[in-house]
């Protein structure tokens, strides 16, 4: 028994991901333990330059779960080639960049410059609901997405993964015009378009009014949608959303993910991503499943 | 590698003053003056996050915070009794740099007394404390027995200063001063202090992973985006835009 995973050809040595966002560029958790030991990261959203982020606040805890309003804070691609990828590749873990951006052009001038790194997987973002130009947009829409997504294609050579919202208007029909503009595969979900309001000041809490709700709060909705794009596309999907145990994990591959993502629950416990991975192996163990791809989408559909 | 979680259990948990409580916890604990850890005192997952307390005492593998009670997270803690379990990680962040040599005071506003006691001990009798409370102080038998000198003040009088704690102070009898509190304070503090006495700052903000790597807590500093869990939560003032 071994919880290895390949994927687009890429050896995982378990099916867990650290989300972007939740993680940095891994060497905080480093301080904890080996991140090594996960099979993948997926890096803090990246953007062509540097972005301060948002002002005013960017946390607010709901129940079970928590909203976020970051805002994409980075310090550009470049810096990160520099500053932060040294440490990531010489860690034994795959290394997802996570590319945001603001227009087309800057999604191809990203994945151009990440295309020159030994990165072997561009995740992209399409889908940050904190950025008022485009971000959004890009995840909405389908004919907006099928356009970033084609142009990227053509800008690299890496594996493309692309990172879609839960607030697009239909979200199988979203999956298709990624998978038809190239995509290799598809991560679910991104965090969903919430609002919270301060009824003393009469005022929303953040500056940008709404703001991304994750958290095991939206684990079924999250696990629902992984099961209905599974079936409208033939492309591996990494599953997202309010995933906080080893349960949690096998559900999503179940419901037909190949690779999940740890996210919010690395706030509440630095281990989290690491208890996933023993739990997955252990619960194998258990089962007697020598492969996940013997559970992988076991649940049914396509 | 560090071990970031820690059990302990409670030793004793009481309100020592209208709405704050101090608990005392035992277990394997470290952590400087100005260091806090992420405290959770429940299973469930709502309130999903821990909460991030700065450290008041420690001593004898005891480890004290004081909190006031504001919502949830708090209101779960007040409620654990002793010999309960509370899970801790850290201790984080930067902790306040002390030169014994230089002339010390350090200035609190209400709750943001709770780190300033754990300083004033371990820098025993050597510096000047100035606390300022809006109604009925407390912690005064520890600023008593650790500070140099003790001024307080109440916005209701009650007996003390009736006031603000920075009508008290003269920033120029000072090398440096230590200041924790509400923003206002700290302005104030910043204004009287400019570039003639050294003043760090003991941020506070919402976050949500207490290691640096949700950027759920940074602020705007003269050196760009800082993050007050990892980066702080004590800053030098003129970083953190104070003298503007």
């Amino acid at each position: 028994m071994n919880s290895t995973v390949e994927f687009l050809g890429i050896n995982f040595k378990n099916p867990v991901i650290a989300a972007s966002g939740t993680f940095g560029y891994g060497k905080e958790y480093d301080e904890y333990f080996d991140i090594s030991i996960l099979g993948g990261i997926s890096t803090k959203g990246l953007t062509l330059h540097e972005k301060i982020g948002n002002l005013g606040r960017r946390i607010y805890e709901t129940p079970s779960g928590l909203m976020n309003s970051i805002g994409l804070q980075n310090p550009g691609i470049n810096r990160f080639i520099e500053d932060e990828l040294p440490f990531l590749l010489k860690k034994d873990i795959v290394i997802l960049a996570n590319l945001g951006g603001d227009s087309i052009e800057e999604y191809v001038l990203g994945a151009k410059k990440l295309d020159e790194t030994d990165i072997p997987i561009i995740e992209l973002n399409i889908s940050c609901p904190n950025v008022k130009e485009g971000g959004m947009a890009f995840g909405i829409d389908e004919k907006v997405a099928y356009e970033v997504v084609k142009e990227v294609r053509m800008a690299t050579k890496k594996k493309l993964v692309v990172k879609l919202s839960p607030n697009a208007k239909d979200i199988s029909k979203m999956a298709q015009a990624c998978v038809k503009a190239g995509a290799d595969a598809l991560s679910l979900v991104n965090t969903f378009n919430a609002l919270a309001i301060d009824i003393n000041k009469r005022k929303p809490i953040f500056n940008n009014i709404t703001a991304g709700l994750s958290g095991p709060c939206i684990k079924p909705i999250a696990l629902r949608i992984v099961y209905e794009v599974k079936k409208a596309v033939d492309v591996p999907i990494i599953g997202i959303g309010g995933i906080m145990d080893y349960e949690d994990a096998i559900e999503f591959i179940m419901a037909g993910a190949t690779l999940i993502q740890v996210g919010s629950a690395n706030f509440r416990d630095i281990y989290a991503s690491k208890k996933i991975v023993e739990g997955i192996e252990e619960f194998m163990k258990k089962e007697k499943i020598s492969n996940l791809k013997e559970i992988t989408g076991i649940i049914g559909g396509k | 590698m560090k071990e970031g979680n820690i059990e302990c259990n409670v030793i004793d948990n009481r309100e020592i003053a209208n709405n704050i409580y101090k608990i005392t916890l035992r277990g394997h604990v470290l952590g400087n003056p100005g260091q806090f850890y992420m405290v959770r005192a429940w299973n469930g997952l709502d309130p999903f996050l821990s909460r991030p307390l700065s450290i008041s005492d420690i001593q004898d593998k005891q480890i004290s915070f004081v909190y006031e009670l504001r919502g949830k997270g708090t209101k779960e803690l007040a409620s654990i009794k002793t010999e309960e379990l509370v899970q801790l990680t850290g201790p984080l962040g930067n902790g306040f740099t002390v030169n014994e040599n230089l002339k010390s005071a350090v200035v609190s506003g209400g709750i943001g007394i709770a780190p300033m006691i754990y300083l004033l001990k371990k820098y025993h009798k050597n510096m000047d404390m100035y606390a300022g409370f809006r109604a009925e102080p407390y912690l005064i038998d520890e600023c008593l027995a650790h500070s140099n000198n003790l001024y307080i003040a109440s916005e209701e009088g009650l007996g003390w200063h009736k006031g603000l704690v920075t009508e008290l102070i003269n920033v120029d009898d000072y090398d440096v001063i230590y200041a924790c509190g509400p923003e206002p304070m700290l302005k104030a503090i910043a204004k009287m202090a400019q570039n003639k006495t050294m003043l760090y700052v003991s941020m506070e903000n919402y976050m949500a992973c207490g290691i640096g790597s949700c950027l759920g807590c940074t602020i705007q500093t003269r050196d760009g985006m800082k993050r007050v869990c990892k980066d702080g939560p004590v800053f030098d003032a003129k970083e953190v835009y104070f003298y503007e």
